[in-house]
């Protein structure tokens, strides 16, 4: 009668994902070793994507909080940055954490206001204040107001651990910062994957999922709604903000209708998201692949590619609404990062009566 | 005198902003459906409307009347063919298919007519101008704002004075039940969509012929809508005219003190109504 | 004649079963009550018959048509009427207006049942306008006869239903289901938590209604209530039909045990 159960939210597939999660991840810090400066740029462009999208996944896939707005995160971060650089003379890699202090510091008047409006029309509150950080930027002439600057050269040339990279590579400064850039990048996703795929386990994490799925339920088991949500937007903002912040220290050149686009920051974030699957770690992963893949092939046809890009969207949610990672768990089973927990071992008796 | 022509041009543009509301207005209330694609959809509009007034030389008021059963249609179509297959519970389908169709329109306008601005013409009638002793208003605005208001009737006549209108509210209150009285809710949200077009054709008339346009103005149009929506109180098109002023009389105070706070001066008169009233001005009683 | 009936009627809430095959039947010019205890399956029964939960075809016949896979407008439009229970007034409209709702789509003839017929000829779908075709929707119930019906209807004509007391809604939503002067009118439990006094007010118009044509189903909690108007009886456990017949034909001990199971 001694039947020993065990609660365990691991499943062989995730055991093997563990590894060749490990793997993958040592392989492409030592991308810089083998890969063309090119590629190092596509994979720092795929890195930077893919935290945003897990940071706007966090909000609308588990938080229910589907913001229109992240652009002002990505914006605020990257002109903090730049400010932190031209204005007060910082380093360009200390000023990166400036950049998540200042889309944190945004995301607090944010909240206040666009959790006054319900469902869609937050949505479309956040888009109104990213608006009015774009053009609230764009007034502050110390950064070049409407038009933007670029990062000073003395900066870039000063910033740190440059020159390690330059002797060590052997390569020039420009190639050097890509490299600096990259590996954070890589850094920064990793941790945002590490991070979520934690919290979603933690006893917090689970409120939340109970949050999304029910708020009324999850209020009445003494779950703190209204709190998860100001946590996770928060989260999300401060993340948002150091992606944004390492995007422009990469690209060494900003305006205020670059850094707060809504189709570059949240359009593309957000098709990213829903292809590959809304509400699992794994969607975004694979999602930001095949954008990666869409965009190589039909970037030249500009407007025609945005286009494909909606009707796959609209698709998707049309007709498979959990994306493809929801297609293929679903035919397989397969869970990489599983948070849901599974009872396992002893017998289940049933009730005689 | 100045800011008394300031603030009359202010309110007249309100009207415009009222026009941009209204569907939106018309189509939340009876499905709960945001339509994140409303603005580019006054934009596609205003093509249409271009369209015919550049092919069949029609005056655009004439060219609009060609234009509105066409977007009727489409409206229709769209609703009972996408959109109603997002609605329910969940509020991430009807906005991210809404998403969705807003970067297809916009960049289908973009392949369609490139990034140049364009303008619908109105002939002398651009320029025309009324004045009552010191202070003159375009006739364009004023007819802007007459068509709001008429709008503004029309919709309140249609929703408590005609059996589509019955069928609107009852199918908004619980379309189950509605479906046992002979109504099919996937069509009256079909209708509503249909209607909210029309509305939206109106819109698009007075924004092709009062500035330029390009493919891209669309979302700004949703934001406008939907501040005035929510400054008047959902639910309530009084409200959202009310909510329109507002929006326009910040944005030309904005623009007569500094050029570059027009737009930021609505956004932030929007704020501070979020702020001291967030159920907006005229919020409908429940 | 066998007005309505239904063959071997299941019906299941996702996973969960709640009819497993129920057979009954509705006479032209009858008043059938049905009768169970919390849970039986009896509202599910309304509700597949109604449409508002589909059905496979060949479960449900009306006039000898199949309508268990028919949309619950078409269903409407045939001439089957339903008082749901809890009544479910649409509080954004007057008394008077949830009144006229009641009647103004009654025969499947709007410009969607239009479109719709045209795009079945098509595709061979079910035709709403074929279906629908023979019932008019005329007959003796209008404005002015509900209102002589339940007078105090009047009065409030122009107040929101929900307004109301429990009663008085209870007479707008028969009202409002009468107004399509159908052939079949579905009442689920119209007494629940209503005064004796006033269940006798609405059960007195029962008369009337049978008089103007309609064959009436009750869903009935009150046994001896359903047994005094009902021609026929139905007992619903567990999703079943445990027991039917006359009401002289049946026994209190019956009933007992087809109402709460074999302990008698
Ligand atoms: N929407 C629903 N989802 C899931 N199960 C349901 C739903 N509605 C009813 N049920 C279940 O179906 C069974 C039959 O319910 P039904 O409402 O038909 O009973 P009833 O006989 O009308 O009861 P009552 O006298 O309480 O109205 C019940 O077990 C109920 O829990
Ligand atoms: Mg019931």
């Amino acid at each position: 009668m001694a039947a020993t159960y065990t609660v365990t939210t691991r499943t062989p597939a995730s055991s093997m994902a563990m590894i060749s999660a490990l793997v993958i991840v040592a392989i492409l810090f030592a991308a810089p070793y083998f890969a063309s400066r090119g590629l190092i740029q596509d994979l720092f462009f795929i890195l930077t994507m893919l935290t945003l999208a897990q940071f706007w996944n966090l909000l609308a896939g588990y938080g229910g909080l589907v913001s229109v707005g992240q652009q002002a995160f990505v914006g605020l971060g990257a002109y903090a940055l730049y400010g932190m650089v031209i204005l007060m003379g910082l380093d360009p890699i200390i000023s990166i954490l400036f950049a998540g202090i200042a889309a944190l510091v945004l995301a607090v008047p944010t909240a206040f206001f666009a959790f006054r409006l319900q469902g869609a029309y937050f949505a479309i509150g956040t888009w109104v204040i990213a608006e009015v950080a774009r053009l609230s930027v764009a007034q502050w002439q110390a950064v070049g107001g409407g038009t933007g600057t670029s990062l000073p050269r003395s900066a870039l040339r000063e910033m740190m651990l440059v020159g390690w990279i330059e002797s060590a590579f052997d390569v020039r400064a420009s190639a050097a910062r890509d490299i600096l850039t990259y590996w954070l990048a890589l850094v920064l996703a990793v941790a945002t994957i590490a991070g979520i795929y934690w919290l979603l386990r933690s006893k917090p994490g689970l409120a939340l999922a109970a949050v999304r799925d029910n708020t009324e339920a999850a209020r009445s088991v003494g779950v703190d709604a209204g709190r998860m949500k100001w946590f996770v937007f928060l989260t999300s903002a401060c993340g948002t903000g150091l992606a944004g912040g390492l995007i422009y220290l990469q690209k060494a050149r900003i305006s205020p209708d670059a850094a707060f686009s809504v189709t570059d920051w949240t359009a593309y974030v957000i098709f990213i998201v829903v292809i590959g699957g809304i509400g699992t770690i794994e969607g975004p992963i694979l999602g930001v692949l095949i954008f990666f893949l869409l965009q190589s092939v039909l970037a030249d046809y500009g407007s025609w590619y945005l286009m494909v890009l909606g009707l796959i969207g609209i698709s998707v949610m049309l007709f498979a609404p959990r994306g493809l990672w929801g297609l293929i768990s679903e035919r397989t089973g397969i869970q990489l990062f599983p948070v849901r927990r599974r009872l396992s071992g002893g017998t289940i008796k049933k009730r005689e009566g | 005198m100045i800011w008394v022509d300031t603030i009359l041009q202010g309110v007249l543009l309100g009207g415009l902003y009222a026009l941009f509301a209204a569907g939106l207005s018309l189509v939340f209330g009876i499905m709960r459906l945001v339509n994140l694609a409303h603005g580019d959809l006054i934009v596609f509009g205003a093509y249409l409307i271009l369209i015919v007034v550049s092919v069949l030389g029609l005056h655009p008021f004439l060219a609009a009347f060609i234009a509105a059963p066409v977007m009727f249609v489409f409206g229709w179509v769209l609703q009972k063919a996408v959109l109603n297959r997002t609605l329910g519970d969940d509020i991430l389908p009807p906005l991210l298919v809404t998403f969705g169709l807003s970067i297809v329109i916009q960049n289908g306008l973009l392949e369609a007519f490139s990034a140049d601005s364009q303008r619908i013409s109105m002939g002398p009638l651009e320029t025309a101008s009324v004045s009552i002793g010191p202070i003159s208003a375009g006739v364009l605005p004023l007819l802007t704002f007459g068509s709001a208001v008429l709008v503004i009737v029309a919709l309140n006549r249609l929703f408590y004075r005609t059996a589509i209108g019955r069928a609107f509210r009852a199918t908004s209150d619980d379309p189950t039940t509605a479906s046992l009285m002979g109504i099919r809710p996937d069509r009256v949200f079909a209708t509503a969509t249909a209607i909210a077009m029309l509305v939206v054709t109106i819109a698009a008339l007075y924004l092709g012929t009062r500035a330029n346009f390009d493919p891209n103005v669309g979302p700004a149009r949703l934001i406008y809508a939907f501040e005035a929506v929510i400054i008047g109180g959902l639910g309530s098109l009084w409200g959202t005219l009310a909510g329109g002023i507002i929006i326009g009389v910040a944005q030309t105070v904005g623009a007569a003190i500094n050029p570059e706070w027009q737009i930021l001066a609505g956004h932030v008169a929007f704020l501070v109504v979020l702020l001291v009233r967030p159920r907006g001005l005229f919020p409908r009683g429940n | 004649m066998v007005l309505l009936e239904t063959h071997g009627l299941t019906a299941r809430y996702g996973d969960f079963q709640a009819l497993f095959g129920v057979d009954a039947r509705l006479e032209a010019g009858e008043t059938v009550a049905i009768i169970g205890a919390n849970g039986a399956g009896k509202t599910t029964l309304m509700r597949s018959i109604t449409g508002v939960l589909r059905n496979a075809a060949e479960q449900i016949r009306h006039k000898g048509v199949e309508i268990g896979h028919l949309p619950a407008d078409t269903i409407m439009k045939r001439g089957i009427a339903m008082v749901p229970e809890g009544r479910k007034l649409f509080p954004s409209l007057s008394v008077e207006e949830n009144l006229i709702i009641g009647g103004q789509n009654k025969r499947g003839r709007d410009l969607g049942d239009r479109i719709d017929s045209m795009i079945a000829r098509l595709t061979g779908a079910p035709d709403p306008m074929e279906l629908s075709a023979g019932h008019d929707g005329v007959g003796y119930w209008t404005l002015e006869t509900i209102y002589d019906l339940f007078p105090i209807l009047k009065e409030r004509r122009h107040s929101p239903g929900t307004a109301l007391s429990g009663g008085q809604q209870q007479m707008v939503a028969i009202g409002r289901a009468l107004m399509s002067n159908p052939d079949v009118l579905l009442c689920d439990e119209i007494s629940l938590g209503l005064a004796p006094v006033v269940i006798r007010d609405i059960y007195a118009a029962l008369p009337k209604i049978r008089e103007s044509g309609a064959s009436v189903i009750v869903v009935e909690q009150d046994i001896g209530q359903a047994m005094a108007v009902a021609d026929r009886v139905y007992c619903m456990m567990e999703g079943r039909v445990t027991l039917q017949g006359r009401p002289s034909d049946i026994s209190r001990d019956d009933i007992h045990a087809a109402y709460f199971g074999e302990a008698a």
